[in-house]
């Protein structure tokens, strides 16, 4: 018999989360509150059960994640009594840094980047999960599953160790930590089809609503509270939209759909003609950004 | 909260046959495949022409790549497909592939994962990367230059690790023409490497990955043609391994233990399925025992097969821990020596004796390599002495492990095969190897145990066992100082055997040829009946050509040291000739006999044997009486 592809993909997937478990010190899941760490957290309580996963989330919070966002995180963290970690940069925080006054580069750098390294290296985290996909973007199709951090964070790109068959090398030198990608092999089609098949709960931005937008360089920005500065003329309105990702809302662009369930959705995206990255702003820069800032330490 | 409400398919809101889209594109596990072959043979371009052809490109990515086409002018004014594929900064300023990049993308009938590989000699370990979760290989050569160096390299590697099937794109077919000569030729030359490796399935396939002939569409321009465009035949090759009925293996990676009342074994099933109250053995200690539970998150299963992560509970309390290994059927291997391959991957040259940290399965154990058998030069496929491997060099050695290493032959199991060495200082992945069998020591568990053994048997006939090895060419002398040997050491009141290669071929060694593999197993045989005479012990005289140094050298892995005394019986090839007792040799030159040894077989004399005796120097009689004084000298006798 053989396994059907989402079957082949879950018990890869269980097989990588174990495999942390067993060989790291002090793991944690990076929950980012999207799909894909919904995803991944499904997969933690499978792949333990019936014991609890043996590891605690993380939350690296910039603070300007869409409400709804934070209200699921909380939710769901208490439902299934995981102990879940929020970090906020705190000299990020103090010299009040936005989208805004300085721009998606440096607020992504400080309050995500610099955030999360502060948290591994407070917490003595040695390996942090995360759900990036390697069919994202260009740089992440490069990436190992087991995917090695200097001391300092750093990704090196031109050092990457072989990576055959499932054998995982995990080995680590003092003040080095790995990060851990165990859907790296899925596509956004097999997560949104993981999803409906599982029942796995998301948050509900991911489904069409009737939502406060106003339109910003080409792209939709919800006003999700009253921290966004409108420009003159800007008037939000009422449209029906949704989010293929979800991460800072000033920074997440919506689009017009009225896919309002799962099948929906997935009706929607094989049809679609732009790819999921597209609605993030911190992208454009230019074609090797994510790269470059993965190698500073971004996830 | 919004729980998911999956809508009745039948709702008319819902698009025509979306759900059995998505049942459909569910129901086989996607095609795992790779591309490599020779630097600047198009492999990028290929892969970014099989996305762009199959429609899915979005419009965004399609954007970037008109931009990024334009700001590297590698695209000569049209599209540069590969840049969709180089990933990397660096790739993409000098138009070259460093690292394997994954790709996913599906068509309406199967789902593909395809691995890019590059095809740069200096990033071969990332090409093998790529191959050792692949299940077929597309191999591309430039139709300009033909069959390369990488081709026949890459070749070798791939089938090293397990594919099994290949396909042949000779690309760049614009730039010949579309000549159906020039491509006939090429194909001419690949069968010959293909031969040698036997794939079970390859198929050559003229394209062009900047103009898309034969990729997704059959071209008009060669009609000399008749096979499938590549993708045709990637959607339709079958490659799914053999169901007939593997043995268990559950390499245990967790012991979950939520409380006193339970205990599971974590893992995924590499081979074979369990069923509730299955009986099963625990390696390396062998405790056998029956499986309780079969436990998923969503309550106990009845059964689970190959390929799951599974969690097992069992019916008796046994001592399990990460790295053993639940099994049912033949046994596994369970041994502290063993014979494999191994592909260098570090900058570093391997260190004969230095210890690594081993990787197989859930296991990890310290090894080192006890012996370096010989280099593979996979360009010829000869075996070549050597004393280390450097980067990117494969050769087989000796592997000895701290523990006891459970695992499987690698053409039996790529789970429990495969195995990779870790550098204990400097952590990296240095090496990559397969398993080919066991050697000496092997304890496996499941032996009888006898209580009479090798010692007693030895002492009651006053003697210490031993192999004698007589190797030299066809006519050298062998048989015959042996033949005089035996006829001394029986007079002396000795318990002798003498196993001749001519004589055994007449029973034991009947169904043998004389081709490579079958001298291979022809040594295998006589060596494994030599341990048997040995352990019954006896003093066993062995005279047979044995023309390979490995294989002599498996030979004696077989045994304890100072167990194999190999002679070389030394006597030049024209002496030999000259003697011709059996008439071989004439007829050899006539061309009647074909491999045979010294004149269209090779023959690899020994390196460093026990003795040497060449009987133009030496009579028989007085070789025979030299061994028995060195028999003698060493208490043998």
């Amino acid at each position: 018999m053989q396994l059907s592809h989402l079957d082949t993909l879950e018990a890869e997937g269980i097989h990588i989360l174990r495999e942390v478990a067993a060989e790291f010190s002090k793991p944690v899941l990076l929950y980012s509150i999207g799909k894909d760490s919904s995803v991944l957290l499904h997969l933690s309580l499978k792949a333990f059960a019936p014991a609890p996963p043996p590891f605690s989330l993380l939350h690296v919070d910039t603070t300007w994640k869409f409400r709804e966002m934070i209200a699921f995180r909380d939710q769901r963290a208490r439902e299934l009594g995981l102990d879940l970690i929020v970090h906020t940069n705190p000299e990020g925080l103090a010299r009040g840094v936005n989208p805004f006054d300085h721009g998606s580069a440096l607020h992504t750098d400080i309050m995500k980047t610099q955030g999360l390294r502060q948290a591994i290296d407070k917490h003595g985290f040695d390996a942090a999960i995360g759900g990036a996909r390697r069919d994202e973007e260009k740089s992440r199709a490069k990436e190992r599953i087991f995917s090695h951090r200097n001391s300092t964070h750093r990704w090196e790109p031109k050092s990457q160790r072989p990576e055959l068959w499932s054998l995982y090398n995990t080995r680590l030198a003092a003040h080095e930590s790995m990060r851990i990608f165990p859907l790296s092999n899925w596509t956004e089609l097999d997560v949104w089809h993981y999803i409906l098949r599982e029942s796995i709960p998301v948050v509900p931005l991911y489904f069409a609503a009737r939502r406060p937008v106003v339109e910003r360089d080409g792209t939709l920005i919800m006003v999700d509270d009253e921290r966004l500065p409108l420009r003159p003329g800007e008037k939000p309105q009422l449209r029906s939209v949704r989010f293929r990702t979800l991460g800072c809302y000033p920074l997440t662009g919506a689009i017009e759909s009225t896919a309002e369930t799962l099948l929906d959705v997935l009706a929607e995206m094989t049809a679609s003609r732009v790819s999921e990255r597209q609605g993030r702003v911190i992208d454009r820069d230019q074609s090797a950004s994510m790269e470059k800032k993965k190698q500073e330490g971004y996830f | 909260m919004s729980r998911p409400d999956p809508r009745d398919p039948r709702d008319p809101g819902v698009p025509d046959g979306l759900e059995r889209f998505l049942r459909e594109q569910d129901a086989r596990p996607a095609l795992r495949f790779l591309t490599c072959g020779s630097v600047d043979d198009g492999k990028s371009t290929l892969i970014g022409r099989l996305l762009y052809d199959s429609k899915l490109l979005f419009d965004d990515q399609l954007r970037a790549l008109e931009a990024d086409s334009k700001a590297t002018g590698s695209g000569e004014g049209g599209l540069d497909f590969a840049l969709l594929v180089d990933g990397l900064q660096a790739e993409r300023e000098q138009s070259i592939t460093i690292d394997v990049a994954y790709r996913y993308f599906a068509t309406a009938k199967r789902r593909f994962i395809v691995a890019d590989t590059p095809g740069h000699e200096q990033y071969t370990r990332n090409m093998a990367t790529g191959a050792s979760t692949a299940s077929l290989a597309v191999l591309l050569v430039d139709a300009r230059r033909g069959v390369q160096t990488q081709t026949r390299r890459h070749s070798y590697i791939v089938r090293w690790l397990g594919i099994r099937h290949v396909v042949l794109a000779v690309n760049k077919m614009d730039l010949v023409e579309f000549s159906a000569e020039r491509f006939d030729e090429i194909v001419r030359d690949y069968d010959e490497i293909a031969g040698q490796l036997r794939f079970d399935s390859m198929q050559c396939i003229p394209v062009s990955g900047r103009h898309g002939d034969n990729v997704f569409d059959r071209s008009a321009k060669t009609p000399w043609y008749a096979g499938p465009p590549l993708m045709q035949y990637l959607e339709e090759i079958d490659v799914a391994p053999d169901p007939a009925h593997q043995p268990l293996r559950l390499p245990v990676q967790w012991v979950s233990r939520p409380n006193q009342d339970f205990r599971g074994f974590c893992g995924r099933i590499a081979s074979g399925a369990v069923r509730r109250g299955d009986s099963v053995a625990v390696f390396p200690s062998g405790r056998a025992t029956k499986v309780a539970r079969v436990v998923t998150a969503a309550g106990d299963a009845e059964s689970a097969a190959s390929g799951q992560s599974v969690t097992l509970t069992l019916e008796d309390e046994i001592d399990i821990s990460r790295g053993d290994v639940i099994a049912a059927g033949e046994a596994p291997i369970v041994a502290d020596q063993l014979a494999a391959h191994i592909l260098w991957m570090d900058e570093e040259p391997l260190m004969p004796g230095r210890q690594y940290l081993m990787k197989c399965g859930a296991s990890a154990t310290r090894a080192s390599i006890s012996t370096l058998k010989y280099r593979i030069d996979v360009d010829t496929l000869f075996h070549e002495a050597a004393k280390t491997l450097a980067l990117n060099e494969i050769g087989v050695v000796t592997l000895s492990t701290e523990k006891p290493v459970v695992c499987d032959p690698y053409e039996r199991s790529r789970e429990c095969g495969g195995f990779i060495l870790i550098d204990l200082f400097s952590n990296r992945t240095v090496g990559a190897g397969t398993i080919d069998f066991a050697l000496r020591r092997a304890t496996n568990v499941r032996w009888q145990k006898i209580e009479v053994d090798k010692a007693s048997r030895a002492r009651l006939k006053k003697q210490k066992p031993v192999v004698l090895w007589f190797t030299g060419l066809s006519g050298a002398g062998k048989s015959t100082i042996a033949d005089a040997l035996e006829r001394q050491l029986t007079g002396l009141g000795q318990h002798t055997y003498l196993l001749d290669g001519d004589n055994l071929r007449h029973g034991l060694n009947r169904d043998l040829g004389f081709t490579p593999e079958a001298r291979v197993e022809n040594v295998r045989r006589v060596a494994e009946v030599a341990r048997l005479f040995v352990d019954a012990g006896l003093i066993v005289l062995a005279a047979l050509i044995s023309p390979f140094r490995s294989e002599r050298e498996m030979a004696r892995h077989l045994f304890e040291t100072g167990e194999f005394i190999e002679i070389y019986v030394s006597t030049p090839i024209a002496e030999c000739e000259r003697r011709d007792a059996k008439g071989l040799y004439k007829k050899a030159r006539a061309g009647a006999i074909p491999n045979f040894t010294g004149i269209s077989s090779p023959y690899e004399p020994p390196e460093s044997p026990e003795f040497t005796l060449d009987t133009t120097e030496i009579g028989a009689v007085a070789a025979a009486e030299e061994i028995v004084h060195f028999l003698r000298r060493n208490g043998y006798i």
